[in-house]
């Protein structure tokens, strides 16, 4: 579903990534991890077109969305969870997920607005306030909702356990399994790499701007190296 | 007595309508963008010399309005599109500083075109003042008051109740939660600059009738649409409509009660005065983005 090939991104002159090479079939939770400025949430950047890219292909469904404008990309199923959360303060937390279905103009969107707060049932009650006055656990499941609500095949998380308590961080990952197994297509990036790599088909450990591993997320985890860098065994 | 002091209010709120209008204008582009666009008073002026020379060339005055206007959008969408969009990665104090070019610019377009004279519009509905507790009442200035007011609430509605409105905010709370969300913000930068021409060309127009105009009016309604707009807190509707009948009325009232030969510098007072107690103005939005 997305094939990413010799990919290179830069701030300036800073090159943040180097050639990634990273593929993610239809159906597949995969993870990516890596240390503080690996370059993870650039490659997230890049894949919805909110980075510039300046070498290489991004390809979805077979089709080179390498230089398309980001809304268009929304309005092909991706669709992401930024880092730390972003969701829109001052607008109510309704406002927030019907944003989330900006891309579609379609009736139907009532009906997932439903299906979210029986999903984030705390969205439910916070459904009138602004975004910006809930705590960091409900800000999270609110980023989460509001790209459900694009109906996308392929969501980008960008460390959705970040700065969370660790009951918090469990639902989390409950939430992303559970999503899967509905169908959806996940890549999934953390720093938590023991419970990323845990419930991942597949995984990918990158280091400057490099992808250095490439396996199944069980083998990953029994990795020597990856349990030496980030499983801090 | 109270017919003075009323007749100093009525004035006051007419052109602070104006002021009101302007300052929305500072507001929608500021929060789309954070560019504080100086050629928000030229759009003011292209509305009022636009309407004026086609009616005085024959045109029926609904026909001069709506094409004054649309005339006055089409500058707004192409000073984005070829002046600030290609320069959208340039830093702020860059764009603002080409929002100034522009207005030089239009500003000179218009003294050639339209030349130096200044120029007017019939009243609306005649000339005859109503008498209201002993002040006189034109009766442009219920249709300034009235249209401004309507202009004001169907802002209110498209930004509260449509999904582009909110949109529209979305894009100025956060442009890349925005960007994922696929909201296309040039696309909401573009429409920002042709929301505020409409209305700085609307504002133009009405008031025409009451204050003439040249093409050089901008500058000043220009330079008093910021000061509401600061007053009520930059990027703020509410304060920025509050802010403009304060500036309007404070001007009426300070050229009536002490001189009208410093009219002008009382908005300027009131804005250093409230800035020195309240810097982010009258109602400075409170910061409630993440916690
Ligand atoms: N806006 C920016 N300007 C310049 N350099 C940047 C910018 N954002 C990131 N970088 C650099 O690019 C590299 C990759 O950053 P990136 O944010 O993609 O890393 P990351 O893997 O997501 O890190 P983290 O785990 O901290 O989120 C880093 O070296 C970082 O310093
Ligand atoms: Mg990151």
């Amino acid at each position: 579903m997305l094939e990413i090939s010799a990919l290179t991104s830069h701030y300036g002159r800073i090159q943040a990534l180097k050639g990634i090479e990273v593929t993610v079939a239809e159906g597949e939770l995969v993870a990516l991890v890596g240390a503080n400025g690996a370059g993870k949430t650039t490659l997230l950047r890049c894949i919805s077109g909110v980075q510039p890219v300046s070498g290489g292909r991004i390809r979805f469904d077979g089709k080179d969305i390498t230089r398309m404008a980001p809304e268009l990309r929304v309005g092909l199923g991706i669709a992401q969870v930024p880092e730390g959360r972003q969701v829109f303060g001052p607008l109510s937390v309704e406002d927030n997920l019907r944003l989330g279905a900006y891309r579609r103009h379609s009736k139907d969107v009532d009906a997932d607005l439903q299906r979210m707060f029986k999903m984030f049932p705390v969205l439910d009650t916070m459904r009138h306030h602004p975004a910006g006055t809930m705590s960091g656990g409900q800000q999270q499941m609110l980023a989460m909702a509001r790209a459900l609500m694009s109906r996308p095949r392929l969501l980008l998380l960008d460390e959705p356990s970040m700065g969370l308590a660790p009951l918090l961080v469990a639902e989390i990952f409950r939430i992303v399994e559970a999503l899967k197994k509905e169908g959806t297509t996940i890549f999934l990036v953390e720093q938590n790499a023991y419970a990323a790599l845990g419930i991942a088909d597949r995984g990918y450990v990158l280091e400057t701007g490099q992808v250095v591993l490439a396996d199944s997320g069980q083998r990953l985890l029994s990795d020597e190296k990856v349990k030496e860098a980030y499983l801090g065994l | 007595m109270f017919a003075e002091f009323l007749q100093y209010m009525l004035s006051g709120i007419t052109v602070g309508s104006i002021y009101a209008l302007a300052g929305l204008g500072f507001a929608i582009i500021y929060n789309a963008s954070h560019v504080i666009n100086f050629a928000q008073g030229e759009f003011i002026m292209i509305g009022g010399m636009a309407s004026s020379v086609l009616v005085a060339a024959g045109l029926p005055l609904w026909a001069a309005v709506i094409l004054a206007v649309l005339l006055t959008m089409l500058v707004g969408l192409a000073l984005e599109i070829f002046a600030i969009a290609p320069a959208r990665d340039a830093d702020v104090v860059t764009i603002i500083i080409i929002t100034i070019g522009a207005s030089i610019f239009l500003r000179g377009v218009a003294q050639l075109v339209w030349g130096k004279s200044p120029r007017s519009l019939p009243a609306f509905s005649g000339e005859e003042p109503i008498n209201l507790f002993g002040a006189a009442l034109a009766r442009q200035s219920l249709w300034v008051i009235g249209v401004s007011l309507l202009l004001i609430l169907l802002l209110g509605w498209f930004f509260n109740r449509t999904l582009f409105g909110k949109a529209m905010l979305a894009t100025s709370y956060n442009r890349l939660a925005a960007q994922l969300m696929g909201i296309g913000v040039n696309k909401v930068l573009t429409l920002s600059f042709g929301m505020s021409a409409v209305l700085g060309a609307v504002g133009g127009i009405i008031v025409t009738p009451i204050t003439f105009t040249s093409y050089e009016a901008g500058i000043m309604l220009g330079l008093k649409g910021f000061s509401a707009a600061v007053l009520g807190g930059l990027g703020n509707g509410a304060g920025a409509v509050a802010g403009g009948l304060l500036v309007g009325i404070a001007e009426a009232l300070g050229a009536g009660y002490i001189s009208s030969a410093y009219k002008d510098a009382f908005a300027f007072v009131i804005i250093l005065f409230v800035l020195f107690f309240m810097p982010n103005g009258l109602f400075g939005k409170r910061s409630t983005e993440r916690v």
